[in-house]
């Protein structure tokens, strides 16, 4: 499983000019930012609460991400295999871990971009009033990660199918098993009869709990390592799904 | 054990129950244009996607070049040259740009990769389209970008999976005539249910059905195969009186008059020409066709994947 960068990078760059070419990315950009800016100032009570901070941007982002992300990585795959430009890829000189990282990193690298296009909230809030700029950059640093997060899910599910919808729907209920373990509504259904072990290791895969840990400006090495871990097995259970299926 | 060729191993590939390739074992030299031959399902496409490495084989294996396809298949993979069937390729990308990816992904860096797409380019004749998206791009120039990405890299190795399906006749002869030019150092494999195209194309025919080899032999060999082979065919005023008194003649095996032609099978051997020539000129007969059958590949191949005689 050798990852020379080279292959990567030219997988990553055709993907990302492939994003531009059609009306995807700016549908995408449009609707991030105009959802992020409504959960923020209306739902969020941005200006009522009256505290110079991002807490109600980002407290938000779990939920934008459930759907957004997986509308962004629901094509990764399925679309190779549907018009057979995966058989293309795949017998070109480069590993299917290769092939599979450098697409996903193409797909992070662009909601990356989307997030950067948030600025006009982070001036405001400097216009505003002096809020920690700090917790703001680890809020940003937390919302790209659990976005790779998700993005890796909608990878991996979209290897499953070679139909684009089906892999959205997969990539959505799966994100959402991560996104709500360690909520009460979850953790009832294992409480009283599993483990203690089992239910820490159930709740401590919650996206929620690591995202609120970052994004309130607390970089703890575990969060990281979490969210490094998950898309890294993500990406991995895609790399076989994909050698397993790519022949269908 | 770096020369060039391809060696087959008892390539298998089996599909749950299904056996696709069956132990197939071949060799293939330079120079050579191998034309895979066979019905739909007969397990060419399998065995192409499983020599470039697409395809994990169930068992046996293959060399290209020397390299093992299992073991060391991104080694094999920079030797070949790839047309996949209905040559697949990145619509929203312009001719030029899925070049220079494919030229990057290849190993060519920074301007080498800009000149050899530039090279493919001017090979194909597509110099009147590279800033266009192949999705815009008429089937027989999606086809050359196909055939473009596959020698980017000069590979000594050349394996194309129909690569004249549906395209209409002119692009076909097109086709053909890019893959005769660069026939003569390479390694050319060819899959296609279109007799006409080994004829037209290959030193080499192959013939598989459910996965086995079944035939392996030139074009010619395979003709020679047919029962038409040397046999004469010809349109005459009389057919019925000219069938009997051909049927004499030593060197006829058979005679058969089919919707008033009459066509003289050889004894084994035997030439047929002159003697019906002689025969017609004795007979005065009045002879508006005739012809020399050089045999049936269609027929060759219906006997052969379906042990049809007819």
């Amino acid at each position: 499983m050798a990852t020379s960068i080279g292959p990567v990078l030219n997988v990553t760059r055709r993907e990302l000019s492939g994003y531009f070419s059609t009306p995807v990315a700016w549908v995408f950009i449009v609707i991030f930012l105009v959802m992020s800016g409504v959960f923020t100032f209306y739902i969020g009570s941005f200006y009522e609460r009256g505290i110079a901070d991002l807490e109600p941007f980002f407290q938000f982002h779990p939920w934008l991400y459930l759907f957004l992300v997986p509308a962004i990585g629901m094509r990764l795959w399925a679309e190779e295999r549907r018009s057979g430009t995966v058989e293309l890829l795949l017998t070109l000189p480069l590993t299917a871990w290769q092939a599979v990282v450098g697409k996903f990193l193409a797909a992070w690298f662009f909601v990356g971009a989307a997030l950067l296009l948030t600025f006009p909230v982070w001036l405001t809030v400097n216009y505003l009033g002096q809020p920690d700029n700090g917790v703001i950059l680890a809020g940003y640093l937390g919302s790209w990660l659990m976005a790779g997060g998700f993005l890796a899910i909608a990878s991996c599910m979209s290897a499953v199918t070679r139909n684009q919808v089906v892999a959205f729907i997969l990539s959505v209920v799966v994100c959402f098993g991560f996104l709500l373990s360690g909520l009460p509504m979850v953790m009832n259904l294992f409480s009283g009869w599993a483990p203690q072990a089992l239910l820490d290791a159930i709740a401590s895969f919650s996206f929620l709990a690591h995202f609120a840990d970052i994004s309130r400006g607390v970089i703890d090495l575990r969060d990281l390592v979490y969210f490094a871990l998950v898309i890294t097995v993500w990406l991995l259970a895609n790399t076989i799904v994909l050698e397993l299926k790519k022949a269908d | 054990m770096n020369d060039l060729c391809i060696e087959a191993r008892a390539l298998s590939k089996h599909y749950g129950g299904l056996v696709a390739v069956d132990e197939l074992s071949f060799e293939v030299g330079a120079g050579e244009v191998l034309g895979f031959l066979g019905p739909n399902g007969a397990g060419k496409s399998t065995t192409m996607k499983m020599l470039t490495g697409f395809l994990a084989p169930t068992s046996g294996t293959a060399l290209v070049n020397g390299h093992d396809i299992v073991e060391d298949s991104l080694a094999a993979r920079r030797s070949i040259g790839y047309l996949p069937e209905g040559a697949p390729s990145y619509g929203e990308m312009t001719v030029r740009r899925f070049l220079e990816f494919i030229a990057r992904a290849r190993g060519f860096e920074g301007k080498s990769a800009i000149t050899s797409a530039g090279a493919a380019i001017e090979r194909l004749n597509l110099d009147r389209v590279p800033e266009q998206t192949i999705e815009t791009l008429s089937k027989g120039f999606k086809r050359r970008v196909g055939l473009a990405q596959a020698i980017i890299h000069d590979p000594s190795v050349l394996i194309l999976d129909e690569p004249t399906d549906g395209l209409d006749p002119n692009q076909k002869h097109e086709v053909r005539h890019l893959i005769r030019d660069m026939s003569s150092e390479k390694i050319i494999v060819i899959s296609t249910h279109l007799l006409e195209e080994v004829d037209a194309l290959c030193n080499r025919a192959m013939i598989i059905s459910d996965g086995r080899l079944l035939v392996d032999d030139t074009p010619q060999g395979l003709i020679a195969r047919s029962r038409y082979h040397d046999a004469i065919t010809l349109v005459v005023e009389q057919p019925e009186k000219a069938a009997s008194v051909l049927s004499e003649l030593p060197q006829a095996r058979k005679v058969e008059l089919r919707e008033g032609e009459l066509t003289v099978f050889p004894a084994d051997g035997k030439k047929l020409f002159e003697v019906i020539s002689d025969t017609v000129r004795e007979n005065n007969w009045q002879v508006s066709e005739l012809r020399l059958e050089a045999g049936r590949l269609d027929e060759v191949f219906r006997q052969v994947t379906q042990g049809e005689v007819s």
